[in-house]
């Protein structure tokens, strides 16, 4: 590493911080790129959401930080380091609720506590003491208590989603990828987990990483809202959302809430429509 | 009285109806009991013979379950090479498939030329024969593992071998299960061949002596023991599947007992 690349690193204190990130898929005759030119920062402590139509790039983006996915151009700094290079600590939660089949609630969430270090070492040790704990007490956070004991099929899909919210959060991640977790679950539901999920953020205060196309959604729990658009996937438009917390579902209904909204879900129609009269 | 105990009672009477058919079958046409004896001569052979035979029974379940169970570690260990690399599906599976096509009759003499008759080839043919489902089941079993439950881990950093032991293997029981119930089957016919073509211990060559001094029924007496070994191998591994992986069939008493 050369001398100007090392001082350059040491001034970055953003926990993300994508530099001119491409992502194109293909070979040379049917390219398709899913990320342009993309830079995006985000500060220690921000809840982020990235909205936007399908296929405009919000979870490349998210694979790119987790680092299941290598951008073909650009660079990535997580905690200020290369990705790849950092240990920095992540928290995962899909769409689906991605449980294991085979163990219990319980053990599905004590999972990370069997992979990330520190806490691998004391596995054996803890299992059935302190992180059996940890885990009960998460899942009481999230109204699973008392369910530790059964499998994912014996639970209805928001509960399933719940618990896979546990084992994203059981390690205590720094940076925590929500991709679409509430997409699947019924309008109530949803409403119910934003509240528990802005009380597990108010508390331990994590970096987040929210995906969603739903806006009302992203305004509710954000603090910083991305909007991004499609073919090629850029980040448009990047605003801050000022309402005090602990928010409740009444914020959704007053105006300012109302005209964010609607301002957001101008830009993505625009931008679509931009999209559409080309060829 | 339940249902289930219902349908079991149904299908014991339907099984045993089967026998008290053909017994009917062989006096009403005064079948010969050189073509094909009746099943209570065949008990009664059994009972007879019971001395002689039960050495042989022994020699060829301790045969059949040291060629399963080499069978299972080298079917597991091959299953998850080929389930968990490319390459290795492109080298090992046209070989596999080749391999399993040659009837197994073919090899005894080869196994008899390198190791000698008697238990070696029974063993090794009852490996070679049972090795293939479990090879196919596990590999397909590792290969169709959902990524996103492997995203969840690599998210989560974990390495290659945590990834397979935590997610792969887990996820592989139910098929590897399923092939044992059918490689158990096939070990049996594996050990009997190769006792049949050279071997002086095991049920196959009492069969094949029984056979040539045209004692059928001994001969048949030793297709009931070999059917009986196999049911009974079958439903051990049936109980054992069903405590591992009771997961797959979401079993109702599985939350309660495993």
């Amino acid at each position: 590493m050369n001398q100007a690349l090392a001082t350059d690193i040491a001034i970055r204190n953003a926990i993300i911080d994508l530099e001119r990130v491409n992502v194109t898929f293909g070979g040379e005759k049917n390219k398709t790129v899913a990320l342009a030119e993309t830079s995006l920062r985000i500060e220690n402590g921000e809840f982020v959401a990235l909205v936007g139509p399908s296929g405009c790039g919000k979870s490349t983006i998210l694979k790119l930080v987790a680092g299941t996915l290598s951008p073909s151009e650009g660079h990535i700094f997580v905690t200020g380091r290369e990705i790849g290079a950092n240990d920095v600590r992540i928290g995962m939660a899909f769409q689906n609720p991605t449980l294991l089949p085979w163990l219990n609630i319980r053990d599905n969430v004590m999972m990370p506590l069997k992979i990330v270090p520190p806490f691998k070492r004391d596995f054996a040790r803890k299992k059935s003491g302190e992180y059996r704990d940890r885990a009960e007490a998460l899942l009481a956070k999230v109204g699973l208590s008392g369910f530790g004991d059964k499998f994912p099929w014996q639970l209805s899909g928001g509960m399933q989603q719940r618990a896979s919210l546990c084992r994203a959060l059981i390690h205590d991640p720094t940076l925590l990828l929500l991709d679409e977790p509430f997409g699947a679950l019924d309008q109530f539901t949803r409403e119910e987990l934003w509240e528990i999920m802005q009380t597990l953020w108010i508390e331990r205060r994590p970096t987040v990483l929210l995906v969603t196309h739903d806006l009302k959604e992203a305004a509710y729990l954000a603090t910083r809202i991305c909007v991004m658009q499609a073919r090629p996937g850029r980040i448009i438009d990047d605003s801050v959302v000022p309402f005090a917390r602990p928010r409740t579902i009444d914020v959704s209904f007053q105006p300012e809430f109302v005209s964010l909204t609607q301002r957001l879900r101008e830009r993505i129609v625009a931008a679509r429509a931009v999209h559409e009269v080309q060829p | 009285m339940s249902a289930a105990a219902k349908r079991q009672i149904l299908s014991a009477i339907c099984i045993l109806g089967f026998f008290v058919l053909w017994e009917i079958i062989c006096v009403a046409f005064h079948v010969s009991d050189l073509v094909l004896p009746r099943p209570s001569q065949v008990l009664v052979t059994l009972w007879t013979q019971f001395p002689a035979i039960w050495p042989h029974t022994v020699q060829t379940v301790y045969t059949t379950l040291l060629g399963l169970g080499l069978g299972i570690v080298f079917g597991l260990a091959l299953g998850m090479l080929i389930g968990s690399s490319r390459l290795a599906y492109d080298v090992a599976y046209p070989l596999l498939v080749g391999f399993s096509s040659i009837p197994k009759v073919a090899i005894v003499p080869i196994l008899v030329l390198w190791f000698g008759s008697g238990t070696v080839p029974a063993v090794l043919t009852a490996m070679v024969m049972c090795i293939f489902p479990i090879v196919v089941n596990v590999a397909a079993g590792l290969a169709s593992t959902e990524p996103e439950l492997q995203d969840v881990m690599r998210t989560l950093k974990a390495t290659k071998l945590e990834i397979l032991w935590n997610i792969g293997l887990p996820r592989t029981m139910p098929y590897f299960f399923a092939s044992l119930k059918v490689a158990a089957t096939l070990a049996f016919v594996g050990t009997v061949i190769s006792e049949t073509v050279a071997s002086n211990r095991g049920i196959g060559n009492v069969m094949m002596i029984a056979s040539s001094s045209f004692d059928v029924p001994l001969v048949f007496a030793g297709l009931f023991i070999l059917a009986a070994l196999g049911v009974a191998l079958y439903v051990i591994f049936s109980v054992i599947e069903g405590r591992v992986t009771g997961w797959a069939r979401r079993g109702d008493n599985f939350s309660a007992g495993g």
